[in-house]
């Protein structure tokens, strides 16, 4: 069991290395054999991984350096069932992104599959570690891996304008983490988190902590794409392949919430405790509220699809951060199932949206208004709807099942406020895809909508397709995209899930314990019982509000030109002023995106500062 | 926003980050007064631990060897992403060089410098355990003495001599053995890049175990990746010669 | 000044920021960005050093001498692989900006937006 954490990480890497050996020598579809099975052998090791880190956690030190003279010498990965559930979802998502691959696009270079394995180990080892600088350099494998696959195939300069902008905003974001690093060891001379934990606490922050803390919260922020740090989100996932798009929307922004969490809980908690806490949940609060109602309004005003969904990733996101951010075992609990559950969502639909483009030949919701009717077109039809209601949190699914835990958990702590805020953007965002389904495979409302930013061409973003590709796409392009579906759906079904997941919450955020387990090398006491977990009223109300809502707002959203002249230009007028501005803040520049991380970190900072005086 | 808005917004954004971060670093021991354990620990531990008598190529190969992995990969994956986004099959070994250099005396020197920055990036790799150096510091010295060879004659020499696959296969073999050494550290004492190898007697190039071994692997994976990278960027620029055939 | 280097280190990375949010063209902002990093080497370096303490090499000498931190130089090595890395990857970019879109300016990289 103690053998498994760095194999999750070496086991990608040695077959990346291999592949770039032979790779060129091979024929496609070995590579594609050996690079699926690589990645569904190390899909099992984390998979064991996660049975195994229930309830006691598994702690693999690298090199075999723990603890000497009281002082953790080296690196270690700490494996709790949150964590290592995360890393499941980015082993299942990959296995479903190279099994597309290899049916939409067989004839690629073999240096694909070496980067999406080392981008599978960059992932993992991310979502595994337990020591800062660790976690800062697989955040930049997995960062670098993704600006190489974010390039790949590129024929257009948008392609070009999203990887520039990723890289750079991404890059300065991580200057901004090492910064941040570099303070607290000047301060501890520590980089295990759990060190640096018991090296904190008990001493009231000062500047030094808070701003690092913050640093290091603005480079996470920036690759999980919060608001102001989102801007270089939707032009690089726009232009991603699809495969590519579907890893990064699924986890890989995710992942970035989730360090914030880990780095808060492992390291920082026992010193920002007191008064303190309650600033920093509001802090993330307004963060997650903020993205997630720029994002769903964003998102309900593009035509492109894949931007409208890399929108939906910003606002989901959000919800995400929120449900981190009020610091209960529960909410933590409903943030990771959610974050299970929406990936296969946004997987699928990232997988879908790549079928349509090929297929329907472009991404534009306008231009493909009706080219999606007829009975050919009902599997992806039926994948796009089943994804939206899914995005939705129709009861039933894993996402809804997150959701209530997060709605429970807002309302115990006093953020009664937050659900219906939280609904509106899940209702509005899966609004869109349900409108898109609509306007392409049933050819519903009209063909020109003057509030949705549409690009007009009849070219897709990411690459036009070669016709060998549509031939070559068959149905059998679908089979990953529902598994993933499929996936999603069944979280909700799986026994005790919620309850585990709550127990395993409490105790992520027991940053004692975990100190205790680091460094003591003493046995975290096991929870006594499951929590006894069931949905209540609350969260069938939400789930009808939110999937009634997105059925609402999508009709809404194709027929809205359809009101009475009156109401029409009433509307148009009212909303119209606040729209243009935000979207010219959405210029596509990168010197304003970094303008907006700089002017997000300084917020931060004064919310940091402000809350210690 | 207009670029002076921008510019204006930044200017703002600016002084409160400079207020913040000067903030944060005055909060620091002051310049010289490095007092934290780690460090401390390290060189009271390193020499007898390790048998290396350069803590701090002890510490990247081996008590923080999983950080250096993970900074191999990165070259690694970067070179990659760069031969994906700059792949051109530029097949012009067999045409006359028109980069060539003809001045007699930048040939003759930088000809000589070759060997001797070769032997020297080795030199660094080989004693990287012992003395300052190491295998990322070697490796770049290597590959700077494949950009002499393009600096004292011409593209077509350094691309005969740096042939692409060969520095493809030498590169993936340095990251795998990286990975493999590790491996065999799990399966020998259980722990992922465990030193199994006898320690040996600090101060030679007998010591420290299979820091050696992890040494080599990224003095030939950054060489071969930096060779890689500098190749990509050199053919863009021959490009841009007028009268270059480009055959796919 | 007991502070001087931590300074030095704060200016670079407001500069290179500047520089970054201010280029006009690819290959002077990658170089900004190089700017930035070199504050975070500083900072690290600067972080590590002991008054009177020599280098963490123990050849020729005994074993308890002062000597600066070991662990930042280690860290200060991963810091600038990682920067090279992406400094190469951004050129990359930018070759192909300048093919396919023929310009090298950020702010005609337009295309997407809103």
């Amino acid at each position: 069991m103690l053998d498994l954490p760095p194999l999750t990480v070496a086991a990608p890497l040695a077959a990346a290395a291999l592949l770039a050996v032979l790779g060129s020598h091979l024929p496609r579809h070995v590579v594609y054999l050996v690079a699926t099975a690589t990645a569904l052998g190390t899909t099992g090791i984390e998979f064991a991984q996660l049975i195994g880190s229930w309830p006691d956690g598994i702690v693999h030190w690298f090199g075999n350096w723990s603890v000497q003279h009281h002082f953790p010498v080296g690196i270690a990965f700490t494996v709790d069932p949150i964590n290592a559930s995360l890393a499941c979802v980015v082993g299942v998502l990959m296995v479903a992104a190279l099994v597309y691959s290899w049916l939409a696009i067989p004839q690629v270079s073999h240096l694909y599959h070496v980067l999406m394995l080392v981008f599978l180990a960059g992932m993992s080892g991310f979502a595994l570690s337990g020591d800062l600088f660790n976690l800062f350099v697989f955040f930049e494998l997995m960062s670098v891996t993704g600006y190489g696959l974010c390039a790949f195939r590129q024929t257009s300069s948008s392609v070009l304008q999203g990887s520039l902008n990723f890289a750079i905003v991404n890059t300065v974001g991580a200057f901004f983490i090492l910064l941040g690093i570099a303070l607290i060891y000047g301060r501890t001379g520590a980089l295990n988190l759990a060190e640096i934990a018991r090296s904190l606490s008990g001493h009231r922050p000062d500047g030094l902590v808070v701003v690092a803390f913050v640093f290091i919260m603005v480079g996470f922020l920036t690759k999980a794409g919060a608001v102001p740090f989102h801007f270089w989100l939707s032009d690089a996932y726009a232009v991603a392949a699809a495969p590519v798009g579907a890893l990064y929307a699924g986890i890989m922004s995710d992942l970035g919430y989730h360090a914030i969490a880990t780095v808060y809980s492992d390291a920082f908690a026992p010193t920002f405790a007191g008064t303190a806490t309650a600033a920093f949940r509001d802090v993330l609060i307004t963060v997650g509220v903020l993205t997630v109602v720029v994002g769903a309004v964003m998102c309900f005003l593009e035509a492109d699809i894949k931007r409208q969904l890399a929108f939906l990733v910003i606002s989901h996101g959000g919800i995400f951060l929120c449900g981190i951010g009020l610091l209960t075992g529960q909410a933590l609990a409903g943030s990771t199932l959610y974050v299970a559950a929406d990936a296969m969502m946004k997987g699928a639909l990232f997988l879908a949206a790549g079928y349509v483009v090929v297929v329907l030949g472009a991404s534009d919701e306008l231009l493909l208004r009706g080219r999606g009717r007829g009975r050919s077109h009902l599997p992806i039809a039926a994948v796009f709807t089943v994804a939206a209601l899914g995005l939705a949190a129709l009861p039933g699914f894993g996402t809804w099942l997150s959701a209530s835990l997060i709605e429970s958990s807002a309302s115990s702590v006093g953020f009664g406020w937050l659900p219906p805020v939280l609904a509106a953007g899940t209702a509005l965002t899966a609004a869109t895809i349900l409108r898109t389904a609509g306007r392409v495979f049933l050819g519903w409302g009209p063909a020109h909508d003057p509030l949705l930013t549409s690009s007009q061409a009849d070219e897709p973003t990411e690459g036009e397709p070669s016709e060998e590709e549509r031939h070559r796409l068959t149905l059998w392009a679908l089979v990953p995209t529902t598994a993933l579906l499929v996936i999603g759906f069944g979280l909700s079904f799986a026994p005790e899930l919620a309850n585990y997941a709550i127990s395993a919450g409490r105790t992520f955020l027991d940053t004692g314990s975990y100190v205790d387990e680091i460094l003591r090398g003493a046995h975290p006491v096991a929870p006594a019982r499951l929590p006894g977990y069931a949905p209540d009223a609350g969260a069938w109300a939400y789930g009808a509000a939110t999937t009634g809502g997105a059925i609402v707002l999508g009709l809404v959203g194709l027929y809205w030109q359809s009101l009475p002249a009156r109401i029409h230009r009433r509307l148009i007028a009212m909303i119209e002023g606040p729209i243009v501005f935000v979207k010219a803040l959405h210029s596509g520049r990168v010197g304003d995106m970094v303008t907006w991380l700089a002017a997000g970190a300084v917020a931060l900072c004064a919310a940091g500062a402000l809350a210690f005086r | 926003m207009s670029r002076r808005q921008r510019l204006t917004l930044f200017s703002v954004v600016a002084l409160g980050l400079s207020g913040f971060v000067l903030w944060a670093m005055t909060d620091l021991r002051s310049f010289g007064d490095y007092a934290g354990t780690y460090g401390v620990l390290l060189n009271k531990v390193g020499v007898s631990e390790r048998h290396a008598s350069n803590v701090v190529g002890a510490i990247v190969f081996d008590f923080r060897g999983f950080d250096t992995l993970g900074e191999e990969f990165i070259l690694f994956s970067s070179v990659m992403g760069v031969a994906f986004i700059l792949r051109s099959s530029l097949k012009i070994k067999d045409q006359r060089p028109l980069d060539a250099v003809s001045n007699d005396a930048t040939r003759t020197v930088g000809g000589l410098m070759v060997p001797i920055v070769l032997i020297m990036g080795l030199w660094l790799a080989a004693y990287g355990y012992v003395t300052p150096g190491g295998g990322f510091q070697g490796g770049v010295a290597i590959a700077s003495a494949a950009v002499l060879v393009w600096t004292a004659t011409s593209y077509r020499a350094f691309a005969r001599l740096t042939p692409a696959p060969t520095l493809d296969a030498i590169e993936g073999a340095g990251a795998a053995a990286y990975v493999v050494v590790g491996l065999v550290g799990l399966g020998l004492d259980g722990a992922f890049l465990a030193n199994f190898l006898p320690l040996g007697t600090a101060g030679t190039l007998a010591s420290a175990g299979s820091i050696g071994l992890l040494n080599w692997a990224s003095a030939f994976e950054v060489a071969a990746a930096n060779i890689l990278l500098y190749r990509e960027f050199f053919q863009e620029y021959v490009q841009t010669f007028p009268g270059v055939r480009e055959e796919r | 000044m007991a502070y001087y280097p931590f300074v030095v280190a704060a200016v670079l990375f407001i500069v290179g920021l500047y520089g970054v949010v201010s280029s006009r063209n690819y290959i002077h902002l990658a170089v900004c960005l190089t700017v930035m990093q070199s504050s975070t080497y500083l900072t690290l370096l600067a972080i590590g050093y002991v008054h009177g303490g020599t280098a963490p090499i123990y050849v020729g000498f005994p074993k308890h001498t002062r000597a600066v931190d070991p662990v930042v130089q280690a860290l200060t090595l991963t810091d600038v692989v990682v920067s090279v890395v992406v400094l190469a990857l951004i050129l990359a970019l930018t070759i192909q900006a300048h093919k396919r879109a023929g310009t090298v300016d950020p702010d005609k990289m337009t295309e997407m937006h809103g």
